[in-house]
């Protein structure tokens, strides 16, 4: 009797917990809200199933406690009721996996007109490219890498000489613009991971990885490294803006291109944007000690 | 229900048939689709072709273990709560297959074995793709390495067939030259290694390198295990035990070199035609 | 019904064994260290394990102390917190279970199962302990070694496995490796073993179909692991290569700190999908004798045979061979193309219908049952919520849009803890107090039992159910300290301290389980034959607890399956498996004589 009556309780208290706790998924900022409608079918099919099957066994262990007068059916199996539990368990399965391939398809259908930014990982800092008036992304090779040419890009490449260059730990984004996020790591793996956006992607060093969204609400979100990438993997912070389009195009201009970058090297003007990332410093100097 | 009644040769090999012309029927089905899904996502930043010979592992595993459970268990649909006749207590001694359990034991091993190596040209396979390929040239050596190999599996076999036989003799000699055969292929292995490295390719100077020494090293490793159950096995006929003693060992032994002469061809194969 | 005597099956002669003297021990070192007896190289494995498994325990202490209150102890540096957590997790998932699920209850209850003397190689099923403990003294070597053990995330992923950033990237991850490489030398030795027994070294009537589900379990998940390790064998010697002669197998040019390396060419992702194909069958590799022990547990207790046997082992067959095919559901964000996402989230998912008919066929088996709230039923009956929970996130996480928002997340480490760490410890526990009785010929102590069910299960349970909603939070995994956000609400923070509060009580509902373990070993109630009144052969021998050999002069003779509870027309509730058909109508003193030596006796 208080077992069950405990089971009953298991199954009750998840789903209050579930219903009354104050901790759920921070505010959306992206298009894909189509994934948090995935999890909420998702958690449905699988609440009633996880409910009804403790219920079950709780009614079991009431209704065929032990008595010494009783005997268990023997029943080695029934067919039937396994093939109807297969068929309704195939079909469950199927109405969660229907609508997260077809997410998943828009997923990975980056739209034709989407801009394009870069972001950069490295032990533990993040930092930014966009690809300037040309809309093309130089290319890139980590022979370049120079404390003077930290992206790497290539000297010789026109298309990358426009390419703006954040240096620090913001980057900011238009609202309302689909955008592809084109990711690349220095030296190990990192994962660019903005909660409000759902969206993350792995940066790998070697690959260019991407995801794509579009940023639906303005405000300053933080950016977190979700994978682990050695000892200041949780000190590896960022910040995006969302803004206007109007705004963000004036921030733009402020930045410093690849071609002034060089120039201002070449001078030995220290580079604008690093005192932006000094905040994150800190702990870092700490790390390497 | 199984069929009791069935002399224990006949029902195997007719499965065997069914079995792989299924399997023939899969496998084909699963690398087209393979070929296919690689010419849809080409372009695309990842190396695809890897995977999916690494998902062409993993579905002959799935239906390795289906055929296995075919194989090994047609009374897998036998309802075991029914009272049975009692002429299949009688007959079945709990046991599979007429193998002995060593040969089993050195099947499913080998089993093991040709896994690491599938993922091995797996890895390979993926590396491949990328631009940046440089392939090593093959030392000559392996030519002739190859063919001491192949005499070394071939001694070997004599060996076994004349420890079936029960000639004393013909089982000393196999075993002797099959063992000095392969302790020639694991020196010319040792020098073609040395030539490379003589021409500046060195293991970790481009992956195609790397590749070569780790796939050669594991192979000749295998093959050094190997040596050890040869040694025992010889030097028991050389204190003289009667060679049915250990006529299951030099079974054993032949098996394993037949199989690891096999992987070098693949393995060697593949050297070859990049 | 089921059980009407063929008159031909009154008496089977039982099968000849004229070798069984080989199997008795000569001398004390033989008998108990350098033993060829698979029930003390079972129990070797068994303390191996715990010990090992106690040092992970203690490490996720310490990692709990550090989530609940950050910034409070001194000593718990980030370096040290990311040792704390590669090593709980390796250790838990390959030092502790893997080799307390085969190489422990493997060994144990293999040949006992299905009748056999021993295993059919008992010289390397001994080389395969020692081999085993090798890994084990290599694994913690690396917690002296200069630089500490690997903080590299038990995935080990490379790059930052082997470069500087990380901490143990010297010493500590080569010894990692060469521990990973021997203990897959000394599975494979274990693992030719459980394979081979069954096939071959069964007794006489026990075709596969008879064969308790634990058998089935632990066979399959032991061909899983013989297929798979060798995947995490490879890639550790590919990434022992890296790090000691410079080749690239998984390094690409890499700047690291503003250094260019000497590596170049090499795929990262190469190596997570070489682990992964391990990785993911090692989750059924833990799962399938988890399976399989519960199925017996469950029937045994509620004295019902189990429902859908057939159903049961087709279930464990098709899990363990999908379980090769849904590999890249851990790299749905790893930067793989991502196209294979909709192939891996449709196998994936596939795999959760044959999981689901296990659950439903294991709740039907309490259905029109009798059930027994023994300590064996109360931790299966533990184990199927948290397994219904753990799976049920499964199907999240394998649903790969599903999963881009919560991979890497607290929700992962709540499914993963929930679905191979709590489900499969439980069932541990239960088989524990199972056939604790059959090892040492003594129950363990009721009370300190119950004591150590409730708080282990509803402790494990109030830290990882909240844990999940961290992760919908947006919490991230491996995080030493969470600092400053503006997402995280501060509540977040009160309910990790709380979760850290139930992880120190149920360790320390553990000490009292070990307590109970050593103390009933000498004062424990007798057992006598047959406690659990249960049909498999192990509770069948001629000596109790069995003794070097198994059986005495001759092996048993199975008549019937294993689950042959409730019967009608039986004199008792359950019909041993090798009572002869002609006994079962009035065989009522089995309980108190047990049956052995009924199928033993000579012809005359």
């Amino acid at each position: 009797m208080v077992v069950a009556l405990i089971l009953v309780l298991v199954a009750v208290g998840s789903v209050a917990f579930h219903l009354l706790s104050p901790w759920w998924w921070t505010p959306i900022a992206s298009n894909w809200s189509y994934i948090d409608h995935t999890i909420i079918i998702t958690f449905w099919i699988t609440g009633v199933v996880f409910v009804a099957i403790i219920l079950f066994m709780a009614y079991c262990v009431f209704r065929y406690r032990y008595r010494k007068d009783r005997r268990a059916e023997y029943e080695p199996e029934n067919k039937k009721m396994e093939w109807w539990l297969t068929g309704l368990t195939s079909v469950g399965v199927a109405a969660m996996l229907a609508p997260g391939l077809f997410v998943w398809n828009q997923f990975v259908s980056v739209p034709e007109d989407a801009a394009k930014i870069e972001v950069v990982g490295e032990q533990w800092q993040w930092s930014f490219r966009y690809p300037g008036k040309d809309g093309v992304l130089g290319t890139t090779d980590p022979r370049n890498i120079t404390p003077e040419n930290p992206f790497g890009l290539n000297p010789n490449d026109p298309k990358g000489q426009d390419d703006v260059l954040v240096q620090g730990p913001e980057a900011r984004l238009p609202l309302d613009k689909p955008v592809k996020v084109l990711l690349r790591a220095k030296d190990v793996l990192h994962d660019f991971y903005v909660p409000q956006f759902r969206a993350k992607m792995d940066l790998v060093p070697g690959m260019i990885t991407y995801f794509w969204i579009t940023p639906t609400r303005t405000g300053t979100f933080d950016v977190l490294c979700a994978e682990l990438c050695g000892l200041g993997h949780h000190v590896m912070r960022g910040k995006v803006v969302v803004e206007p389009e109007s705004e963000f195009q004036a921030w733009l201009q402020e930045q410093p291109t690849f071609a002034q970058s060089l120039a201002r090297a070449g001078t030995g003007t220290p580079d604008i944007n690093l005192a932006s990332s000094e905040g994150g410093s800190e702990p870092l100097e700490r790390l390497l000690k | 229900m199984p069929a009791p009644a069935m002399s224990p040769g006949a029902r195997p090999r007719r499965s065997r048939v069914r079995v792989s012309r299924v399997l023939a029927v899969v496998v084909a089905g699963l690398l087209g689709g393979a070929a296919e899904a690689s010419a849809h996502v080409s372009g695309s930043a990842a190396a695809a072709p890897g995977l999916i010979y690494l998902i062409v592992v993993g579905a002959t595993i799935v239906l390795s273990l289906i055929a296995g459970a075919y194989f090994i268990g047609q009374t897998l649909t036998e309802k075991p709560w029914l009272p049975v006749p009692g002429k299949v207590v009688h007959l079945h001694d709990g046991r599979a297959s007429s193998l002995p359990s060593a040969t089993l034991g050195l099947r499913v091993f080998l089993a093991v074995v040709a896994v690491v190596f599938s993922l091995l040209v797996a890895a390979y396979a993926e590396r491949m793709a990328f631009p940046d390929w440089r392939p090593l040239p093959e030392p000559w050596l392996l030519w002739p390495n190859t063919a001491v190999l192949i005499l070394s599996s071939i001694a070997l076999q004599w060996a076994r067939v004349s420890a079936r036989r029960g000639q004393d003799e013909g089982a000393k000699l196999g075993l002797l030259a099959g063992g000095v055969f392969a302790f020639a292929f694991l020196a010319g292995q040792l020098l073609a290694w040395q030539q490379l490295r003589a021409t500046g390719y060195f293991a970790a100077a481009n992956p195609a390198n790397s590749f070569f020494y780790l796939i050669t090293a594991l192979h000749g490793l295998h093959l050094l295990g190997g040596l050890v159950a040869w040694g025992l096995t010889t030097a028991k006929l050389w204190r003289g035990v009667e060679v049915f003693r250990v006529q299951a060992s030099v079974e054993l032994c032949a098996v394993y070199w037949h199989f690891l002469l096999v992987v070098w061809v693949v393995l060697f194969g593949l050297l070859l035609i990049t | 019904m089921a059980h009407a005597a063929h008159a031909e099956t009154a008496y089977v002669p039982p099968a000849e064994v004229p070798d069984v003297e080989l199997y008795h021990p000569k001398t004390f070192l033989g008998k108990y260290i350098w033993c060829q007896d698979a029930k003390v190289i079972a129990i070797q494995y068994a303390i191996t394990a715990t010990a090992i498994g106690l040092v992970a325990l203690v490490l996720s202490w310490l990692m709990r102390l550090q989530l609940g209150f950050p910034e409070s102890f001194s000593f718990i540096d980030e370096s040290s917190y990311y040792q704390f957590i590669t090593m709980h997790g390796m250790i838990m998932v390959i030092y502790l279970l893997t080799a307390l699920f085969l190489g422990g209850f493997g060994n144990y209850l293999i040949p006992l199962m299905v009748g056999a003397r021993d295993m059919v190689f008992p010289y390397v099923n001994m080389l395969s302990y020692w081999v085993y403990l090798a890994a084990v003294l290599v694994l913690v070597a690396s917690f002296f070694a200069p630089g500490g053990p690997t903080g590299a995330g038990w995935t080990l992923y490379p790059p930052q496995a082997i470069l500087q950033g990380t901490p143990g990237s010297g010493w500590g991850i080569i010894l990692m490796l060469a521990s990973l490489a021997l203990f897959i030398i000394g599975f494979t030795m274990g693992g030719l073993n459980y394979v081979v027994t069954v096939l071959q070294a069964r007794t006489r009537g026990m075709t596969l179909l008879r064969m308790p589900l634990t058998v089935w379990g632990i066979f399959v998940a032991t061909i899983l692991a013989l297929l798979a390790f060798p995947a995490l064998f490879v890639g550790s010697v590919m990434m022992m290569l890296d790090r000691l002669l410079g080749t690239s197998f998984f390094m690409p040019a890499i700047v690291e700190m503003g250094e260019r390396l000497q590596y170049n060419g090499g795929s990262p992702l190469l190596f997570q999908h070489l682990f992964w194909f391990f990785g993911h069958p090692e989750v059924y590799i833990v799962a399938l004798p988890a399976f399989g022990i519960v199925s017996d547990l469950i029937s045994t207790h509620a004295r019902r045979n189990i429902f859908g046997y057939r159903m049961m082992v087709w279930a464990i067959v098709a899990i363990g061979g999908l379980s090769f095919i849904v590999w890249a559901h851990h790299m749905y964000v790893s930067g793989m193309n991502p196209y294979f996402g909709f192939f891996f989230a449709t196998t994936t998912l596939i795999i959760a219908v044959p999981t689901a008919l296990k659950v439903y066929n294991w709740v039907l088996t309490l259905w029109r049952g009798n059930i027994h709230l023994t300590l064996p039923m109360l931790f299966s009956l533990a184990f199927i919520i948290t397994f219904v929970n753990g799976g049920i996130t499964g199907l999240f996480l394998g649903n790969v849009v599903v999963d881009v928002p919560l991979s890497d997340t607290m929700f992962v480490v709540a499914h993963f803890h929930m679905v191979m760490g709590v489900a499969p410890i439980l069932v541990i526990f239960g088989a524990i107090y199972h056939w604790y009785p059959l090892i040492t010929g003594r129950m363990l102590n009721e009370a300190m039992g119950r004591f150590h069910f409730w708080v282990t299960f509803l402790g494990a349970y109030a830290i990882y159910l909240p844990m999940h909603y961290l992760g919908f939070l947006g919490v991230p995994r491996r995080y030493y300290e969470m600092g400053e956000t503006m997402f995280v609400p501060e509540s977040a923070h009160f309910l990790n301290a709380g979760m850290s509060v139930v992880a120190l009580i149920v360790g320390f509902a553990q000490m009292v389980f070990l307590f109970n373990l050593a103390w009933s070993a000498f004062k424990g109630r007798e057992a006598g034959r047959n406690p659990w009144r249960a049909t498999t052969l192990e509770w069948q021998t001629h000596e109790s607890p069995p003794g070097h050999g198994n059986w005495g002069p001759a092996l048993p003779v199975v008549y019937r399956w294993a689950y042959a509870y409730g019967v009608p027309g039986a004199a008792q509730d359950f019909v041993p498996q090798n009572l002869p058909p002609d006994r079962v109508a009035t065989a009522a003193d089995v309980d108190h004589e047990g049956v052995r030596g009924v199928a033993v006796q000579p012809a005359e």
